[in-house]
């Protein structure tokens, strides 16, 4: 599953998700496809179920109606370790292992798919330097004596250490300062061009999706409501769209340097 | 004698009460971490089993100690000695280990575990590679705290025949001996401050909050390792040489001699038991058993005979009313045992360990004092002091008093058992309940009041022995008879006093007994 070709990686068929405590479906018949090599950011206020989307792809969830195809198969059918494996996954504060050094963390699914240990090595050393941490300086530290950008670092090498063609994102700079953010935002937007990567990129920054999306959904209580590039997406007269885009200073957000595309 | 001079001569002994002490610990511990963390595990993974298995393991943890290794004692892995205490000390540090182990899994930070899951572990993975690493600081407070309550419990064990510091302790409190109590208690404490520094260090050793340093390193785990496995054999050899003669049963060629957790009940089962050496019969002493266990180690078989008093057993196990006439219950007893449970009831020893109203010689005899009807018209004036049990016993002082129609110038005043003497002495008091043999009578000048009304129950002192080891082993019937009707009150308060008053050995005022009677 890789190379860029406009094809779907990614399918939502009509899913649904309700739990029994809750009288309102948390997913309500969703139709989503993910295509090679974009980054799709899903945007949407806490609780509209960007989240438990995400969830559905690396099948941390199963959904109660409909499918999830993950390259054409659904994920039910896939072996749910193979295809968490390939799939990088980054969430808010990093989610590292406190009991791992930062070099432990990194090598954690190329150790579980048992590369050889100069390989190991040699990929560790690659990523960090790739996400801005000089390995020499960074590799034996503990996540605690890591500050909060450099962890979200580590978190974005770690998921791309095993090379996985798709890259799942839940609001990994939502606990940064704006300075840490900008820069890493930044940094993850020239990333995953240069990679090729498909990424799922879930936010409640209206900003962060637009600086970082080549697509952008906005989700509400369990639908989607809209689903644009960043440049119609601007234009949208989607009531819930424009709500959030009144939030921001558009003249601002429209300059086309500070979208970094 | 003082504490060092105590030291000096008993350090042997100490020693293996410290070894025993230990073992137990250690090995009730590694069970309990055995059972207990894998339980845990699984009760981190299925939550709806954690209400139900907690819970027994609280209940279990309530249970008073005495009373769970009275439970345990008939049970087919129970019995006397190092395994009850043993299986009794395991269930006590269960709840502990078990619910820090269940704890430290859930504390583990979701975000954590998700990862965990989301990077493609098994369910095994994420146990062995991430809950397990940091929930260890946590599940070691477990051990540690289960580790300091089981040397503290072990100490009870003393009164299952299975060793330890509690044997110092208890025979120290019965004795009123400091020196006792002192080299059984410090050591225990000790031992549990050590535990807990120790395994307090590992803790932190382990503490992800607390910063693992680089510190861990492949070899440094060999290290702990090797100790841990060197200190495992070390007490699992010490375990076989110092254990092989304890808590066995009489197999036809040794009989266990059982005893309660009281001087006089020593001195007794010392006396049976170095007459049946001299008959060349090999006998196991398996002596201060506390509460009820000595009866229930014979009816289990664990034991083959041990004293008991005929007023005891027939209210309190035959749970018969009190009645006057030793001739009846002696008879009644003799019955009841043979028909539930096979046990023979030897003849009586010669004394009555009752209560005995106690006044001062000099009163007595300027009075003119003989019974307790004499003594009611004087007792207006006097003031009574009883130990706690006797005043709320149904056949102590509320029926005594109706009995006799006592009245006294005061409340019967509540103090020690043992004070009381002392306090009748030294005029504190004027009339006190004490134990009939109890030594110091004599050498105090006190006077025991005759109960000329009958109102006491007989405690007269028998042996009881099962009736299968009666038939295998003749011996015991000759002893048993040659010692009925051998020993007198007076003689019974003069051994006790040997002991309790002078400090000396049991199995030494017992052997000048047997000499001195010609037995």
């Amino acid at each position: 599953m890789s190379e860029r070709d406009n094809t779907a990686l990614v399918e939502f068929r009509e899913v649904s998700y309700v739990v029994p405590a809750v009288s309102v479906p948390i997913i309500d018949r969703l139709d989503l496809t993910v295509r090679r090599g974009e980054t799709l950011v899903l945007l949407g206020e806490s609780g509209c179920g960007k989240t438990t989307t995400l969830k559905f792809i690396n099948r941390l969830l199963v959904p109660s109606a409909g499918k999830v195809l993950v390259d054409g198969k659904p994920t039910t059918e896939w072996d749910p370790i193979r295809l968490r494996r390939q799939t990088g996954y980054v969430i808010q504060e990093g989610g590292l292992f406190p009991h791992f050094t930062v070099a432990e963390n990194v090598a954690l699914v190329p150790r579980l798919e048992r590369w050889d240990e100069t390989r190991i090595h040699s990929r560790t050393e690659e990523l960090l330097s790739l996400v801005g941490l000089e390995p020499s300086q960074f590799r034996q530290r503990y996540p605690h004596q890591l500050s909060g950008g450099q962890r979200q670092r580590v978190g974005v090498a770690r998921a791309l250490a095993a090379e996985p063609p798709m890259l799942l994102l839940d609001e990994p700079f939502g606990a940064l300062d704006p300075l840490t953010r900008a820069d890493l935002q930044r940094e993850f937007a020239a990333l995953t061009q240069r990679l090729n990567k498909t990424a799922l990129f879930v936010t409640h920054d209206v900003r962060e999706a637009l600086l970082l999306g080549s697509r952008i959904g906005l989700m509400h209580k369990g639908r989607l409501l809209e689903l644009q590039a960043p440049e119609t997406f601007l234009k949208s007269t989607e009531p819930h769209v424009r709500a959030y885009l009144d939030t921001l200073d558009l003249a601002e957000a429209t300059q086309p340097s500070r979208r970094n595309r | 004698m003082s504490f060092w001079h105590f030291l000096q001569q008993n350090w042997a002994e100490l020693f293996v009460l410290i070894r025993e002490h230990l073992i137990l610990v250690f090995i009730s511990i590694f069970l309990a971490l055995v059972i207990g963390i894998p339980t845990g595990i699984l009760l981190s993974r299925k939550r709806n089993l954690q209400g139900p298995i907690l819970g027994v393991a609280n209940v279990l943890q309530t249970v008073p100690s005495l009373a769970l290794f009275g439970f345990l004692i008939p049970l087919p892995f129970g019995g006397i000695g190092a395994r009850t205490a043993i299986v009794a000390l395991v269930l006590y540090a269960l709840l502990p280990i078990i619910r820090n182990t269940v704890t430290g899994i859930q504390s583990v930070e979701r975000s954590v575990r998700e990862a965990a899951v989301a990077m493609g572990m098994t369910d095994w993975q994420v146990l062995w590679r991430v809950e397990i690493p940091l929930a260890l600081s946590v599940i070691l407070t477990g051990v540690r705290v289960a580790t300091v309550i089981a040397v503290g419990v072990t100490t009870i064990a003393g009164l299952v025949g299975a060793g330890g510091l509690g044997v110092y302790i208890f025979r120290g409190l019965r004795q009123y001996d400091n020196n006792l109590l002192l080299a059984g208690a410090a050591p225990a404490a000790l031992m549990a401050l050590a535990v807990d520094f120790s395994l307090g260090v590992i803790e932190k050793h382990f503490s992800v909050a607390a910063g693992r340093g680089p510190g861990t390193s492949r070899l440094q785990k060999l290290g702990v390792a090797a100790v841990a496995l060197a200190f495992i054999s070390v007490v699992l050899l010490s375990y076989r040489d110092s254990w092989s003669g304890r808590s066995s049963v009489a197999s036809g060629e040794r009989v266990v001699i059982g005893s309660k957790d009281f001087t006089e009940s020593i001195l007794l089962s010392e006396i049976a038991a170095q007459m049946l050496e001299k008959r060349n019969q090999q006998v196991v002493r398996q002596f201060e058993l506390g509460g009820n266990l000595p009866h229930e180690a014979l009816v289990s078989g664990q034991i083959d005979l041990y004293p008991e008093y005929t007023g005891t057993s027939y209210t309190a196990i035959f749970h018969h009313s009190p009645i006057s006439d030793p001739r009846a219950v002696y008879e009644q007893l003799k019955r009841d045992y043979a028909e539930q449970f096979a046990v023979e009831v030897g003849p009586p020893l010669g004394f009555e360990n009752t209560f005995a109203i106690l006044i001062r010689g000099a009163d007595a005899r300027r009075l003119n004092l003989k019974t307790i009807s004499d003594a009611i018209p004087h007792a207006r004036q006097w003031r009574a002091g009883f130990g706690p049990d006797f005043i709320p016993r149904a056949d102590g002082y509320p029926g005594l008093a109706r009995a006799y129609g006592l009245k006294f110038a005061t409340e019967p005043r509540d103090m020690d058992l043992s004070l009381t003497y002392i306090a009748l002495a030294s005029e504190k008091v004027d009339l006190i309940a004490g134990n009939s043999t109890e030594g110091r009578i004599a050498t105090l000048d006190l006077f025991q009041l005759e109960d000329d009304r009958r109102y006491f129950p007989p405690y007269e002192a028998v042996f009881l022995v099962r009736k299968d080891t009666l038939a295998q082993v003749s011996e015991i019937n000759q002893v048993l008879s040659s010692l009925g009707g051998a020993i007198s009150t007076e003689d019974m308060r003069r051994l006790n006093y040997e002991v309790d008053g002078k400090k000396r050995a049991p199995a030494v005022v017992a052997s000048e007994w047997i000499q001195r009677n010609g037995f």
